[in-house]
């Protein structure tokens, strides 16, 4: 009877409870949402680099490396000569490298350079291959290997031609457009970085480059795509390579080696670590998200807090009913109590809803700005705890007005007194 | 069984330092009808809050039902409230979100006996008191002031206590209703047996009555102004 009275109050006052269930449920969609953010921005990051060992570059902090290497964040600051790739490739303990060369961009797009091993050999996830969705890896000089969301954005398929821009700016003003290349193959969606990449060989990057020194082309020279192919198209330099070993027990002796015998000065970074470092930095980010949120869950209380206290003064009348038809005082407390911890409740579960809303509809613009594939739709695991958190924390709040009722039926006897 | 309903002795009581209720002893039978004239001040809260249990006196003694409430706890005060007395306010006297059959049966489940009434047992009390199953079914501030005394009354008798309160109940009421709402009210009271304590200051209802009180006459203490 207790619970359908409080039912039946709340129903009474929906008008004005609407309002402080949207206010719990703004701020759990808050603290919800940044958990989810968090987790899966971790996952993302960390099942882009899942199949990598190590990534080998010029010395420039661990973190940069990583960033510029997989992500394609920031500026490379120097590349490594191709001889140090060969004295790596040649170590007993690797199992495969893969080179990566930065520099160029189609309609804003990063340009990998790379060998066809990249397609054989780098995996994200759990332990997924890249896969074409359509034509093959690239065999000859101009051909493009494109990532889905590439392929999906330009309206790109195998067999169309594409110029590519020189820089890694989204506007360029110089563009390779003697040598213009044909789309060899679309891989399938992955979710990292890839997607927003478009792949040629070595043998390619060398080539458009033919005719630039320093980053300018030299006037005059045009040489065109059949007098490249005759040229040698080796590269001098990369700027990092992708380490597989044959066993993860190496990776330490691994990397000693890079660091300090390598021909050249190099710097090995091992992914997970290099991550686990952004995530110290991170973490302060976060950390102001979730005060904010938390902020937020108090202003929210508070909000409830003041309308049910509104409420009370309405309700001494209906209190000093109650007790004269024998509602014990705890009673009466209990069913101040109930109330809030109802709209506590239903403000989650909207609150919840609403982050599932925005998931659906907000991520996908994002996820393509950022170039992951964040999902925000599954809950993360730390979230329930938030949950549990607005739900007692409103709770709690209900105990005020429940003690102010108590002290009132009290002293109020059987005459409210306003 | 004691065949008093009520008996106030000695009492004295105050809500603070000053006592506001010096009485020497004010009792009830079973089945009478008392008319007790209490103005504002003359104590009137004080006295009903002693009776329904919510407070105890500082000296002197309350038995209700031939309990003497100080002889129980809180909580078995509570219990002998919804189980012994039946209350009508002035006004206002529903819970406003509940249905009219939903006031009644919430005062049934308090009452905590054994086998609390049920609906139709409040239809049948209501039909006596001149209400439907539609009007019953409405909501509380879908009733006319009239009605709602009705539902008041259906609710402070459903569980046929020994001593019905009456506070002012008509005074919301015109001339034509005041009356049939007594005559309801007394005529039911009798089949059950139900005491009646009747506080008003309109002398025209003693009329009703078997005996009447004079409350400011009854009580020693000065009185003060805003009880």
């Amino acid at each position: 009877m207790l619970w359908r009275l409080t039912l039946r109050s709340l129903w009474h006052r929906r008008a004005t409870l609407v309002l402080v269930v949207l206010a719990i449920a703004l701020s759990t969609a808050l603290l919800a949402g940044v958990e989810r953010v968090r987790q899966e921005t971790r996952d993302r990051f960390t099942s882009t680099v899942s199949g990598v060992d190590l990534i080998v570059g010029k010395p420039s902090g661990a973190l940069n490396l990583l960033l510029y290497s997989v992500f394609r964040l920031g500026e490379p600051v120097a590349n490594l000569d191709w001889g140090s790739v060969e004295a790596i490739t040649k170590r007993p303990e690797v199992a495969w490298v893969v080179p990566i060369s930065l520099g160029d961009n189609l309609r804003g797009f990063p340009v990998v350079g790379t060998t066809t091993d990249y397609f054989r050999y780098y995996r994200y996830g759990r332990d997924e291959p890249l896969r074409f969705s359509d034509g093959e890896p690239f065999d000859d000089v101009f051909d493009a290997v494109l990532g889905a969301g590439v392929a999906a954005r330009l309206g790109l398929k195998v067999g169309d031609e594409v110029v590519l821009g020189h820089g890694t700016g989204t506007v360029s003003v110089r563009r390779h457009d003697t040598m213009p290349f044909k789309v060899r193959g679309v891989l399938a969606a992955t979710g990292t970085p890839v997607d927003q990449s478009v792949h040629i060989s070595l043998a390619a990057m060398t080539a458009i480059h033919l005719d630039w020194v320093a980053g300018t082309p030299l006037p005059g020279r045009h040489t065109s795509p059949d007098q490249a192919r005759a040229r040698d198209l080796q590269p001098d330099s990369v700027t990092s390579l992708l380490v597989g070993l044959n066993s993860r027990v190496a990776v330490f002796q691994m990397q000693r080696w890079i660091n300090t015998r390598a021909p050249e000065p190099l710097q090995a970074v091992i992914p997970g670590v290099a991550l686990g470092q952004m995530w110290r930095m991170l973490g302060m980010v976060e950390q102001a998200l979730r005060v904010i949120s938390v902020a937020v869950l108090g202003v929210a209380l508070l909000v409830m807090l003041s309308a049910l206290l509104t409420a009370l003064n309405e309700r001494r009348r209906e209190m000093a009913i109650l007790r004269a038809l024998g509602a014990r005082p705890w009673q009466i407390g209990l069913l101040m109590v109930g109330e809030s911890a109802l709209l506590s409740l239903v403000g989650v579960v909207v609150g919840v809803l609403l982050l599932q809303g925005v998931a659906a509809l907000v991520m996908p613009v994002l996820s393509e700005r950022l170039g992951m594939a964040l999902s925000l739709w599954r809950p993360a695991p730390l979230e329930a705890l938030w949950l549990l958190v607005v739900l007692v924390s409103g709770m709690l709040v209900g105990l005020i007005p429940a003690w102010r009722a108590y002290r009132h039926t009290l002293s109020d006897g059987l005459t409210p007194r306003y | 069984m004691s065949t008093e309903v009520l008996r106030c002795q000695d009492l004295i009581f105050g809500w603070r330092e000053t006592p506001v209720l010096v009485l020497e002893s004010l009792c009830v039978a079973a089945g009478e009808r008392v008319f007790l004239s209490g103005p504002s001040g003359s104590g009137k809260s004080s006295l009903l809050a002693l009776i329904a249990g919510l407070v105890l006196p500082r000296q002197g003694s309350v038995a209700v039902a031939g309990q003497d409430l100080a002889g129980l706890s809180a909580a078995g005060r509570d219990r002998w409230r919804a189980r012994h007395l039946g209350i009508i306010f002035q006004q206002f006297n529903l819970v406003p979100y509940l249905s009219g059959l939903d006031n009644v049966l919430l005062a049934a489940s308090l009452s905590g006996i054994g086998r609390a009434p049920g609906k139709e047992q409040a239809l049948a009390l209501a039909q006596r008191l001149e209400l439907s199953e539609t009007l019953l079914a409405r909501k509380a501030t879908e009733l006319s002031v009239g009605q709602q005394q009705r539902v008041a009354a259906v609710r402070a008798m459903i569980a046929e206590p020994a001593l019905l309160i009456a506070d002012e109940p008509t005074s919301a009421l015109d001339d034509r209703r005041r009356d049939h709402f007594m005559t309801l009210l007394l005529r039911e009271s009798e089949r059950q047996n139900s005491a009646v304590l009747f506080v008003s200051h309109d002398q025209r209802l003693a009329a009703h009555f078997d005996r009447h009180l004079d409350l400011p006459a009854l009580n020693g203490a000065t009185p003060c102004s805003g009880d």
